[in-house]
């Protein structure tokens, strides 16, 4: 078992003789007969986060439910190891327990079924595959005050069905409260910014940034570069047409951001 | 009908068993007006059979099983070993308050809690009210029309043991809820009960009543159990049947209700049990103003099938009547709701709403649902709505994306799905019961479970 984390400063040197937290090597995968990624190579070290650029279509969300063991997609090549294991050899409930967080895009409204209760369920079930007890009602609703106030969300949503009745900003906000409430290895956010006006894009990337340690990561997929403007990313790459066509640094965003997705292009030719 | 089909050779047994009931009947000194119920049943019945898959209203229940059956019913009690620590291990047990006990049909006092509830309510058994307060029973019994449950009326007239009575006196309100458990021995097949139960809260009354209805062996029973409920103007009634036989039994149920104006009626139907269930629902709304909620929740397993048939009858203006009815059918099993509304020249502003709802957990498993609606009144708001449906894909996914096993998120929204209806119920210690219970169902069906490990089409 792999122990991350144990010491808070880390020099790049160090990074680099650490074991990625997400390794993902020439992945391709689509839905029935249609290719969507078309090779993807990302490695994720301990304490990075990652963007992921790229107009519609390219494949953003693809990749974001492959992570998470969305059913559907079929790969047809390449790996991707998490924590030195074969992410896709796991269900999504595993991969959930092993600290890997989907921060959906467009989550579901369950009605009937009491965030709270939910919620609870799910801390346990990480904490179980973590070894640690169960927490009790009390501790759970300690943590969970602590945490909802980081996502300045009302103690009300607590009490109602997952996801029903709230706004699209609630929305995307419940979705990091419950990351933060996790605490996982490897957050990856589908899109959060979108839909939300400046102040609760503040909030939720507040929350995101609450939550960096030196042995966890994330990966940020966003269509526009704003929302990185609050959580700084270590590289961003561009996803076109199932490729990543370039990688770089944070000032990748703000380039995009001026000059568009156009004046990119592919650094390899497509297959036909 | 074919000729070598006809209703007296088909319909012997239930005909011939008919002489011991005559014989209880006259040793239990039973007034003559119910012996000429009786007997006017009996020849209802022998004249019409049961209803076949041609009847417009069966036609998705073949009662063939039912007629395959020995028929024996049990006009005097038997000795049976059942215990208060029986009662104590089925569902609804920790309630507090009064307690009927009918095993087999019968009464049984010793393992029942009676205590004076004083302020002249009345609860008793049917075949005490017969000897103490005769005049007021005959005329209860008589005043029933027939429905579309009319061959199983003709059966309980002619074959009724006993049951549960309750008056409630005008403006009075009973605390606590009345429960009656119908307890079936189970121990041969074809072994027939038909309770009779005869509700009245008066006017401006309040009440609540629990029909329990449980199996103690697995044998393949009848119960063709009847209930007739007068809400009076103004009362607040609230009828909940529980039906949870064993699963071989067959269950034939009928409630007909009529409520007087500004009454409050919840009627909700709970069919977990049996293997053969109908419950045939008929509420008139007899004044105006008044708003009556119809609920139901249906869960089948395996090969079983629940049928609930319904008809409102809007007769007066300014009522509401809702019905929400949710299925949850698994295996093999099949459900049919068949759910009629009549809304009558006169009866303006009514407001009338019927949903059924159903989620099928497996390929093979199947629904017949006809909501329908019949208005000859111009001022009106009606809607229905029936769906079929498997459980949301992505909610699954969502919950397994935070860690729940796949079982657990099936369950929680299985669960939530049946909570709609349970919700409903108003009486809290009822409703904390059969929700509770109904978690655990579906924590212990191997059925829901293995359903839930194959992936569905």
């Amino acid at each position: 078992m792999r122990r991350a984390g144990e010491a808070l400063a880390i020099t790049m040197e160090d990074r680099l003789k650490m074991e990625p937290i997400l390794d993902i090597r020439n992945l391709e995968a689509g839905v029935d007969d249609r290719a969507i990624l078309k090779g993807i190579n990302l490695t994720i070290l301990p304490g990075e986060v990652h963007a992921i650029m790229g107009p519609n279509g390219s494949g953003k969300s693809t990749l974001a439910s492959l992570l998470a063991g969305r059913e559907g997609y079929q790969v047809t090549q390449g790996s991707v190891t998490y924590l030195g294991q074969d992410l896709l050899a796991l269900n999504p409930e595993e991969r959930a327990r092993a600290g890997v967080f989907l921060a959906f895009q467009y989550p579901v409204e369950i009605p009937g079924v009491n965030s709270t209760y939910f919620l609870k369920a799910a801390l346990n079930e990480v904490r179980k595959h973590r070894g640690l007890p169960e927490v009790d009602a009390i501790e759970f609703l300690s943590l969970v005050k602590d945490r909802i106030r980081l996502l300045e969300l009302n103690e009300d949503l607590l009490k109602r069905a997952v996801n029903v009745g709230f706004s699209g900003g609630e929305k995307k906000r419940n979705e990091i409260f419950q990351m933060a409430v996790l605490e996982p290895t490897l957050a990856v956010l589908d899109e959060t910014d979108s839909g939300l006006d400046i102040d609760a894009l503040r909030v939720v990337a507040n929350g995101v940034n609450r939550l960096r340690r030196p042995d966890r990561s994330a990966l940020v997929i966003t269509h526009y570069q704003r929302l990185l403007n609050h959580i700084v990313p270590d590289r961003v790459h561009v996803l076109m047409n199932g490729r990543i066509v370039r990688s770089g640094g944070k000032e990748l965003a703000l380039e995009l951001e001026e000059r568009g997705y156009d004046w990119i292009m592919p650094t390899e030719p497509v297959a036909a | 009908m074919d000729a070598n089909d006809s209703p007296p050779a088909r319909l012997g047994r239930f005909v011939e068993a008919f002489g011991s009931v005559t014989e209880a009947a006259a040793s239990a000194r039973e007034p003559h007006w119910m012996l000429a119920i009786r007997k006017a049943g009996l020849a209802r019945f022998a004249d019409q059979g049961l209803p076949t898959l041609r009847h417009e209203d069966w036609r998705f229940t073949n009662l063939a099983p039912i007629e395959a059956l020995p028929f024996r019913p049990l006009p005097r009690p038997e000795p049976r070993a059942v215990t208060v620590a029986d009662l104590d291990r089925l569902p609804l047990a920790g309630m507090s308050g009064l307690r009927l006990v009918f095993v087999d049909g019968h009464f049984e006092p010793e393992l029942s809690r009676i205590e004076a509830l004083g302020e002249q309510i009345q609860v008793c058994s049917l075949s005490q009210t017969l000897r103490t307060d005769g005049a007021w029973l005959e005329q209860q019994l008589a005043s029933w029309h027939e429905g579309q449950d009319r061959a199983f009326r003709a059966l309980n007239d002619a074959y009724c043991t006993d049951g549960m009575v309750l008056r409630v006196p005008a403006g009075v309100a009973v605390a606590e809820p009345i429960h009656a458990v119908f307890l079936s021995s189970g121990s041969e097949a074809g072994l027939a009960s038909h309770p009779r139960n005869v509700l009245v809260a008066e006017a401006n009354s309040q009440v609540t009543v629990v029909e329990q209805y449980a199996s103690l062996g697995g044998a393949a029973t009848f119960t063709n159990t009847l209930t007739q409920l007068v809400a009076g103007e103004g009362a607040q009634v609230e009828h909940v049947r529980f039906q949870d036989e064993g699963p071989e039994a067959f269950h034939m149920g009928a409630l007909r209700a009529v409520a007087a104006g500004s009454a409050q009626l919840a009627a909700h139907s709970f069919a977990l049990g049996a293997r053969l269930s109908r419950q045939n629902i008929g509420l008139t709304l007899a004044g105006p103003g008044l708003e009556a909620i119809l609920n139901g929740l249906y869960v089948t397993t395996e090969k079983r099938l629940a049928d609930h048939h319904m008809v409102v009858d809007h007769a007066q203006p300014h009522c509401a009547s809702h019905e929400y009815f949710n299925g949850i059918l698994s295996g093999q099993s099949r459900g049919v709701f068949h759910g009629r509304i009549l809304v009558r020249p006169g009866a303006q502003k009514t407001d009338a709403k019927q949903t059924n709802k159903n989620l099928l957990l497996s390929s093979s498993a199947s629904v017949n649902t006809k909501p329908q609606l019949e208005i000859y009144a111009d001022d009106v708001k009606c809607t229905h709505g029936a769906t079929i449906g498997q459980l949301n894909p992505e909610s699954v996914f969502y919950l397994r994306a935070r860690g729940l096993p796949i079982e657990t998120a099936r369950r929680m929204l299985i669960h939530a799905f049946a909570g709609e209806i349970i919700d409903r119920v108003r009486c809290g210690p009822i409703r904390q019961a059969l929700d509770r219970l109904v978690w655990d169902r579906l924590e212990r069906d191997a059925q829901v479970r293995l359903d839930a490990s194959r992936p569905h089409d």
